[in-house]
């Protein structure tokens, strides 16, 4: 007896053991990335003009050079955390394997709500998009999950995914239809649209910052819950869930996050789809893990991205946004062809 | 654990407009274990999602120890009463270990950390179903009698009074149906563990259960024990199959014979 309560014993502890020593690798490319990040670029800097750069001097060419990356660095950080930390909560919440903020039509919808309020009531300041972007998003979510919900067995993977691919198509939709008359808008709407981290700065990235953080931490709070709800809703009812409660919450975490993210740069697709994936490779299906994973490596991705989009089109740059979709949809046909990814 | 049995009082419930309980009654004896038998969609799987607080009746209630399981908080119902769905899901890449230390997840507080007792309930669970060799290995690699051990695994760790299975057997070979009763009754006599389950094998049912319940669209049709209650005329009314019972040459229990159109000497028609 209690030689098996010891090997049982050992056997989760092992498993915590591996997921560690994969959080030491995380923690690592996502340093790695952000070094890259600041000294990498249309003008490469050593890592004197770094410390000083980073420190606030801006004496040199080089230094004024990192005093712009470094805002840029934490933008992407923050915005790929919050997208790869969005897709595992849907992904958990819908238990939909495709589950992510752009298929199920959230980040769409943030963004119809951005350009309606740019289009129609003037709006041009940066918080006034998060707020309009967290209620697209809200919207579009409880929307999508209420036709997901209708008829037999509530909101099956399969009905939520037609709703919000159907929802996506008419949200952006109707989106290009409010831009195309609008010559005097269509260029900045463009560019936003895109995705990009470029023009960050610490003024467009304070205001997203508490929406961040609640967002995290209504997600991060959720994966005790979303590791049951993975059982089917009758398990985790019976484990003593209060599904419906569970659900809300952890939705709203998402919600927030993908709301902040595009406010601040767009709609970015394909990050919160590929990270959560490509994390229950390395730690498995354990919520508690995926989900602190997802952000690290969400942060490490993009930033990654973002560093290549300056790269290959040297001297001038692409937008990040243009770049996921590109590293992002290799990724994500290898990582679907992996057995274990197939049903949550 | 002294406790008054779980009992259903007059118990409507549906989906929307459709109802599919009516007024339905029940007393569950205290550590037995009890079948359930019926025509598909009778309600079995509605009843079991009644008495588990997943569905909210309509009308009538369920009572654990007097109280109404309806408003008590689902974590303390759950260390008392465990349910097993039919079908539940399995997240892909999860290990033995990990999903049955999910059943401890009623134990633990908001952020109480995984704790030695809740390591012994786990060893426990793993030895009583002879799945702690598996401890490691993916579910998804696992052959489905070891499966539905893992799952039972799951519902033991919670450690609950009472446990409530809806098919456990179905889709297993016979052999594995034959080692997942034996386990539940094993666990029912050295726990106590009060057990109801569905069956579809009107055989195994009146073997494995102290009290067998018939039902017939959406109310109880027969309930006692498995003499009683497995007749020729109790058999043609809730399932519409003539049958002849003959004592179990194994087991003394009543054994159901059907009787089709082909292949017997007497006439269905009979
Ligand atoms: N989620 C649901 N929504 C609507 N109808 C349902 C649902 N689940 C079951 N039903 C219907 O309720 C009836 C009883 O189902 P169920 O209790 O599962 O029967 P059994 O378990 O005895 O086969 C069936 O007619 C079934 O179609
Ligand atoms: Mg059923």
């Amino acid at each position: 007896m209690s030689d098996i309560a010891l090997s049982a014993a050992m056997t989760l502890a092992r498993s915590r053991h591996r997921r560690l020593l994969w959080l030491g690798v995380a923690v690592l490319v996502l340093a790695g990335a952000g070094v890259l990040s600041v000294s990498l670029g249309t003008r490469d800097v050593d890592w004197r003009d770094i410390v000083a750069g980073a420190t606030g001097t801006t004496d040199t060419l080089a230094r004024a050079v990192v005093a712009v990356r470094v805002p840029r660095t934490v933008m992407a950080a923050l915005a790929g955390a919050a997208l790869g930390l969005a897709g595992a909560v849907m992904q958990g919440v819908t238990r939909n394997p495709l589950a992510d903020p752009g298929i199920l039509g959230v980040n769409a919808g943030a963004a119809m709500a951005v350009v309606i309020g740019m289009a129609w009531f003037g709006m041009a300041t940066l918080t006034g998009y998060i707020w309009a972007a967290i209620a697209g998003a809200a919207l579009t979510a409880a929307f999508v999950y209420a036709i997901g919900s209708v008829g037999r067995g509530g909101a099956t993977p399969l009905k939520l995914a037609l709703a919000g691919t159907a929802t996506m198509v008419a949200t952006s939709s109707f989106t290009t239809a409010i831009i195309l008359p609008r010559n005097d808008i269509a260029g900045g709407v463009q560019a936003w649209q895109v995705g990009g981290v470029g023009g960050a700065s610490f003024d467009v990235i304070a205001p997203c910052l508490p929406f961040l953080a609640v967002g995290a931490a209504l997600s991060l709070m959720s994966a005790r819950s979303l590791n049951l709800l993975a059982l089917g809703d009758d398990a985790a009812a019976a484990l003593g869930a209060r599904v419906a409660w569970a659900r809300a919450g952890a939705a709203l975490g998402a919600v927030l996050l993908c709301g902040a993210a595009t406010a601040a740069c767009g709609p970015l697709i394909f990050v919160g789809l590929v990270v959560p994936h490509l994390c229950r490779l390395l730690v498995g299906a354990d919520y508690r893990w995926l989900l602190p994973f997802s952000a690290l490596l969400g942060a490490a991705l993009l930033i990654g991205t973002d560093v290549l989009a300056r790269l290959l089109a040297r001297p001038s740059e692409l937008d990040v946004g243009i770049v996921t979709a590109f590293v992002g949809a290799p990724v994500f046909i290898w990582i679907v062809r992996q057995r274990r990814v197939r049903e949550l | 654990m002294p406790m008054q049995p779980l009992t259903v009082e007059t118990l409507s419930a549906g989906y929307g407009q459709a109802a599919i309980l009516r007024g339905l009654n029940l007393t569950v004896p205290t550590g037995r274990i009890t079948a359930i038998v019926g025509a598909n969609a009778c309600g079995k799987s509605t009843l079991l999602r009644c008495m588990s607080r997943l569905l909210k009746p309509e009308q009538g209630q369920v009572l654990l120890d007097g109280r109404a399981i309806h408003r008590t908080p689902p974590r303390e119902l759950a260390r008392r009463l465990g349910l097993l769905p039919q079908t539940p899901l399995a997240p892909g890449g999860i290990t033995v270990a990990d999903l049955v230390s999910h059943g401890r997840h009623p134990h633990k507080g908001l952020l109480a950390r995984w704790s030695a007792e809740d390591d012994r309930a786990v060893a426990r669970a793993l030895t009583a179903t002879r799945t702690d060799t598996l401890a490691d290995r993916d579910l998804d690699a696992l052959s489905g009698g070891q499966r539905q051990r893992v799952w039972i695994a799951m519902a033991l760790a919670q450690e609950t009074d009472v446990l409530l299975l809806d098919e456990p057997t179905t889709y297993l070979d016979i052999n594995h149906q034959i080692e997942v009763l034996d386990l539940l009754v094993d666990l029912n006599r050295d726990r106590q563990t009060t057990i109801v389950m569905v069956l579809h094998d009107l055989n195994l049912a009146a073997r494995y259960a102290d009290t067998l319940v018939a039902m017939k669209n959406g109310a109880i049709h027969a309930a006692g024990p498995p003499q009683e209650v497995l007749t020729e005329a109790t058999v043609e009314q809730a399932f519409g199959l003539p049958c002849r019972i003959i004592p179990d040459p194994t087991s003394g229990k009543p054994m159901v014979l059907p009787l089709g159109r082909h292949n017997t000497t007497e006439s269905s028609a009979a």
